[in-house]
C-alpha cells in the first residue's frame, strides 16, 4: 500500500513537471535556447551573457513578429562535452529550432560538430571565440555575429610593439582552443612588427596555484602578455602581485574584461595601464553604446558596464531575432528561410556595423584599449582606437593566411 | 677460528645493515637537494629545468600546496579512521568554511577573527552533521556515503544563490602582505650582483600554520586521553564501546575538529589562491587522493600524501603542464597497486 501511494505521487510530480513544456509548445510562442556557462569556473562570465541577451528580448518586448518569444536556458561547465549535453538537451527534448550559444572557444567547436548532425536546427554563436569554429571545417547552420579571438587583438601587436616599446614579451594563457586564438591574433602582429615571444606557458583551465608558473616566466621580458578568463585569471593576478612581480602586463581581451575588473580584491594596482584589445571599450562615446549600456543595466546583477560576453551575446541574440522577424517567425521549414535571411543580414550594433564573411562570421570593429580607473573607483577599459571592419584573416588574403596554419600550442612562433 | 670469523667480517667489511644503507640514501637525496637549492646552477641544468628560480619556486609551493591539502585531508582521514565514513561532504565543508572567512573578514576587518571564525563555525556545523544525520545512520555505510553526497550537492547549490558564481578573494592584512627574500641565489647578474629568491610571505605563513596544526594533531592524538580514545576507536571501535567510553562524545569530537579544520583550510587556502563554486570538488578530490596514498585514518600518512601530491602537482605544472594532472594519479594508480592500504595505512 505505501509503495502504491507513494507510485502515485511520483506519478503526480512527474506530469507536473512535464505538463508545463507541453503545454507550452503552442503557436504563438517561439522557442529559443540559450546556451551559457551556468556553472564551473565561467559562471560569472554565463550570467553576463545571459544578461546581454535578455536585453537583446527586452528591447524586442519579448516578442518577435507577433510571437512572443520563450527562452529555454542550458546549461554547460566551459568543457565541450557538457556544452555537446546541454545543446542535445535543448534541440531534442526542448524541441528548440533557434539555439543561441556557447560561450567558450572548445565548446565551440564541440557544438558547430554537434550542428552538423542537426542541420534542421540554426546555430547562432553566443561568444565563443576559437577560430576554427568557422574558419576551417565550418557548419552550414552556424552563425557567428561575434567576431574571434584573433580579431579581437587586432592593432594589440602592434601597438604594444610600437607605442609601448615591448620587444621580448613572454605568454601565460589557457590550454584550449580560444587562448590559442587569442596568442595567435597577438602575435601575427607582435611578432611581423619585430618582436619577440621567448616563453609561452599554457596552463590547465581552472588552474588555481600560479606561481610555479609565474617563478617560471624568464626574468628580462619586458612585457607578460595574460589570456586567461574569470577566476583565472583573477588568481593570476593575485598571485603576480603577491610575488612582487613588476613586468607589466598586456591583457588579453577576457583578461581585463568587466568580468575580471570588479572582482573583489587587490588588482588595482597591477591592471591598471594594462593595454588590451576586444570587442567593446567601456568608455566608447558612440550614442548606440551608450544606449545599450542603458538597457543592460536594467538586467538584475548588471556589471558597471556590459562585458564582452554581454555584447557577444546581445549581437547573437539580436542578429537570431532580426532573422526570426525577417521571416515572420517560421522555422517550419527546417529553418531554412531563417538561415537565408541570416547569412545576408547586415545590422548596427552598439559596436558599429556587422556582417557575415562566406564562413558565416562576423566582420566588425575592434576597438583597442587601455585599463584606467574610472571616477567611482571601478576599473574601466579606456578606449585608445577604433580598428574598423576587421575580418577573419585580419586583412591578409585567405590563402596566404590558411598558410599560417592552425592555431595551437606551438604555432604561431617567434622566440 | 675461520668459521666464528666470518660473520662479524661479513658485518663489518660487506657494509652496513639494510638500515643504514636507507640512511644513507636519504642522506645523499638530501645532500643532492640542498645542492640545488643553494648552489648557483651551471647552464646545462638551467637547460633542463628551465631555471633554478623556476624549480625552487615549484618545489616550495608544492609543500606550501600539501600544507593546504594536508589541513583538508587530516579531519577527513580522521573522520573516515574512526567511523568508517566517507564524508563526501567534506569539500563543501572547505568551501562554506572560506565563504564565512570572507563574510566575516569583509565585515570587520580582521582577517584572524574570519580564521577564527572559519573553524569555530564549520565545527559546530560538523557536530550538527553527525548528531543529525551521520548518528541516525550509523553502522550503514553506504548510505552515510550516499547521504553525504547528497548533502555536498545540495550545499553548492545552496552556496551558489548566497554567493553567485563570482569569484571571491579573502583580503589578508598588511603584515601578511609582500615578499620575503631567501637566501637562495637564483641568478648572478653580469655585474657580478647576486639575485635572490623572493616568496611570498602568506606562503611560508600557511605552510608553518599547516607544521604547526599537524604537530598539534598527532601531539593530541598521542598525548591526550581523547586522542587515547580516538585512536583505540580508529583500531577497533566495537572494543572502545565495550569498555564503556561514551564513543557518540568521541565521535562528536573528531567530526568538530575535522570540519573545523575543513573550514580553517577554507579561509587559509582562500587567502592565499581564491574562492569560487567547485573548489568543494576540487579539494574534496584532492583529500581523497591524499588520503588513498597517505593511508585512511593516518596523519602522519595525510601529511605524507599531501606532500607527494602537492609537489607532483606544481612539478607537474611547470615541466608538463598538459599532463601534469596525470600525475597526480599516477601516483595514486602506483600506490594502490604496490600498497594497496596507503603508505601509512594498516592492513586490515
Amino acid at each position: 500500500m505505501r509503495m502504491h501511494r507513494r507510485t502515485v505521487l511520483a506519478l503526480a510530480v512527474f506530469t507536473g513537471l512535464t505538463a508545463p513544456s507541453m503545454a507550452l509548445a503552442a503557436d504563438d510562442t517561439i522557442k529559443i535556447g540559450l546556451l551559457a556557462t551556468f556553472e564551473g569556473p565561467f559562471t560569472v562570465l554565463g550570467e553576463d551573457g545571459e544578461r546581454g541577451a535578455m536585453t537583446a528580448v527586452a528591447e524586442m518586448n519579448g516578442t518577435v513578429a507577433g510571437k512572443k518569444i520563450e527562452i529555454v536556458k542550458g546549461s554547460s561547465d566551459a568543457s565541450p562535452d557538457s556544452a555537446v549535453r546541454a545543446a542535445r538537451k535543448l534541440v531534442e527534448q526542448d524541441g528548440v529550432k533557434v539555439l543561441v550559444g556557447p560561450l567558450s572557444g572548445d565548446e565551440g567547436i564541440a557544438v558547430k560538430d554537434y550542428a552538423k548532425t542537426q542541420p534542421n536546427v540554426t546555430f547562432i554563436n553566443g561568444t565563443s571565440a576559437a577560430q576554427d569554429t568557422t574558419l576551417r571545417n565550418p557548419a552550414e547552420n552556424f552563425f557567428r555575429f561575434s567576431t574571434d579571438g584573433a580579431q579581437w587583438m587586432a592593432g594589440l601587436g602592434t601597438y604594444a610593439f610600437k607605442d609601448k616599446g615591448y620587444k621580448k614579451v613572454a605568454t601565460v594563457a589557457e590550454d584550449y582552443s580560444f587562448p590559442y586564438t587569442q596568442v595567435f591574433g597577438f602575435m601575427a602582429e607582435f611578432c611581423k612588427a619585430g618582436g619577440h615571444v621567448p616563453s609561452k606557458s599554457w596552463v590547465p583551465i581552472g588552474n588555481k596555484d600560479f606561481s610555479s608558473v609565474i617563478a617560471a616566466i624568464p626574468e628580462g621580458v619586458d612585457a607578460i602578455y595574460v589570456a586567461l578568463g574569470g577566476a583565472d585569471a583573477v588568481n593570476f593576478l593575485t598571485q603576480y602581485q603577491q610575488s612582487g612581480g613588476t613586468a607589466p602586463l598586456i591583457g588579453g581581451s577576457i583578461t581585463v574584461d568587466q568580468t575580471v575588473l570588479t572582482s573583489k580584491g587587490k588588482l588595482k594596482d597591477v591592471l591598471k595601464g594594462t593595454p588590451s584589445a576586444g570587442p567593446t571599450a567601456d568608455t566608447n562615446d558612440a550614442p548606440a553604446w551608450k544606449a545599450f549600456v542603458e538597457a543592460y543595466k536594467k538586467q538584475p546583477g548588471a556589471f558597471p558596464s556590459p562585458s564582452l560576453f554581454a555584447h557577444g551575446y546581445y549581437v547573437d541574440m539580436k542578429a537570431t531575432l532580426l532573422g526570426l522577424d525577417k521571416v515572420g517567425g517560421d522555422v517550419s521549414d527546417g529553418g531554412k528561410k531563417l538561415r537565408e535571411a541570416l547569412s545576408s543580414l547586415s545590422f548596427d550594433t552598439p559596436t558599429g556595423k556587422v556582417s557575415l564573411d562566406k564562413n558565416r562570421n562576423a566582420i566588425a570593429d575592434i576597438f583597442l584599449t587601455e585599463v584606467t580607473e574610472g571616477s567611482d573607483g571601478n576599473l574601466l577599459n579606456k578606449l585608445v582606437k577604433v580598428v574598423p571592419q576587421v575580418n577573419q584573416t585580419l586583412g591578409i588574403p585567405e590563402d596566404e593566411f590558411m598558410k599560417l596554419g592552425a592555431v595551437n600550442r606551438d604555432n604561431p612562433s617567434c622566440p | 677460528m675461520s668459521l666464528l670469523d666470518r660473520p662479524s667480517q661479513a658485518l663489518s667489511s660487506g657494509g652496513m645493515t639494510l638500515r643504514q644503507a636507507w640512511g644513507l640514501a636519504g642522506l645523499l637525496a638530501a645532500a643532492v637537494l640542498a645542492w640545488l637549492v643553494f648552489a648557483a646552477w651551471p647552464d646545462w641544468l638551467n637547460a633542463i629545468l628551465i631555471s633554478k628560480k623556476a624549480f625552487v619556486s615549484a618545489i616550495l609551493n608544492g609543500i606550501t600546496l600539501a600544507g593546504l591539502y594536508f589541513l583538508v585531508a587530516s579531519g577527513f582521514t580522521l573522520i573516515f579512521g574512526l567511523m568508517r565514513n566517507v564524508n563526501l561532504a567534506h569539500g563543501s565543508l572547505y568551501l562554506l568554511g572560506a565563504y564565512i572567512g570572507y563574510e566575516v573578514t569583509n565585515r570587520t576587518g580582521y582577517w584572524l577573527l574570519g580564521v577564527a571564525a572559519g573553524f569555530a563555525v564549520l565545527a559546530i556545523v560538523g557536530v550538527i552533521m553527525q548528531v543529525f544525520v551521520f548518528r541516525r545512520l550509523e553502522g550503514d555505510d553506504l548510505r552515510q556515503t550516499l547521504v553525504s553526497i547528497g548533502i555536498s550537492i545540495v550545499a553548492a547549490d545552496l552556496m551558489l544563490a548566497v554567493w553567485a558564481g563570482g569569484t571571491y578573494q579573502i583580503s589578508t592584512p598588511e603584515w601578511l602582505d609582500g615578499a620575503l627574500t631567501l637566501p637562495v641565489i637564483t641568478a648572478v647578474r653580469s655585474n657580478g650582483a647576486s639575485v635572490f629568491l623572493t616568496y611570498p610571505l602568506y606562503r611560508v605563513v600557511v605552510l608553518a600554520a599547516a607544521i604547526v596544526i599537524g604537530v598539534g594533531l598527532w601531539l593530541m592524538l598521542h598525548k591526550t586521553r581523547v586522542g587515547m580514545m580516538i585512536r583505540a576507536g580508529v583500531d577497533d571501535r566495537a572494543m572502545l564501546q565495550a569498555s564503556g567510553v561514551n564513543v557518540h562524545a568521541v565521535f562528536a569530537i573528531v567530526f568538530a575538529v575535522g570540519a573545523g579544520l575543513a573550514g580553517f583550510a577554507g579561509v587559509v587556502g582562500g587567502s592565499a589562491l581564491s574562492v569560487a563554486p567547485g573548489e568543494d570538488v576540487r579539494y574534496l578530490l584532492a583529500s581523497l587522493v591524499v588520503v588513498i596514498v597517505g593511508g585512511m585514518g593516518s596523519i602522519t600518512g595525510a601529511a605524507i600524501g599531501a606532500l607527494l601530491i602537492g609537489l607532483a602537482e606544481q612539478i607537474g605544472l611547470v615541466y608538463f603542464p598538459t599532463y601534469g594532472i596525470v600525475l597526480t594519479f599516477v601516483i595514486m594508480v602506483v600506490t594502490l597497486a604496490i600498497r594497496p592500504q596507503g603508505i601509512m595505512g594498516k592492513a586490515r
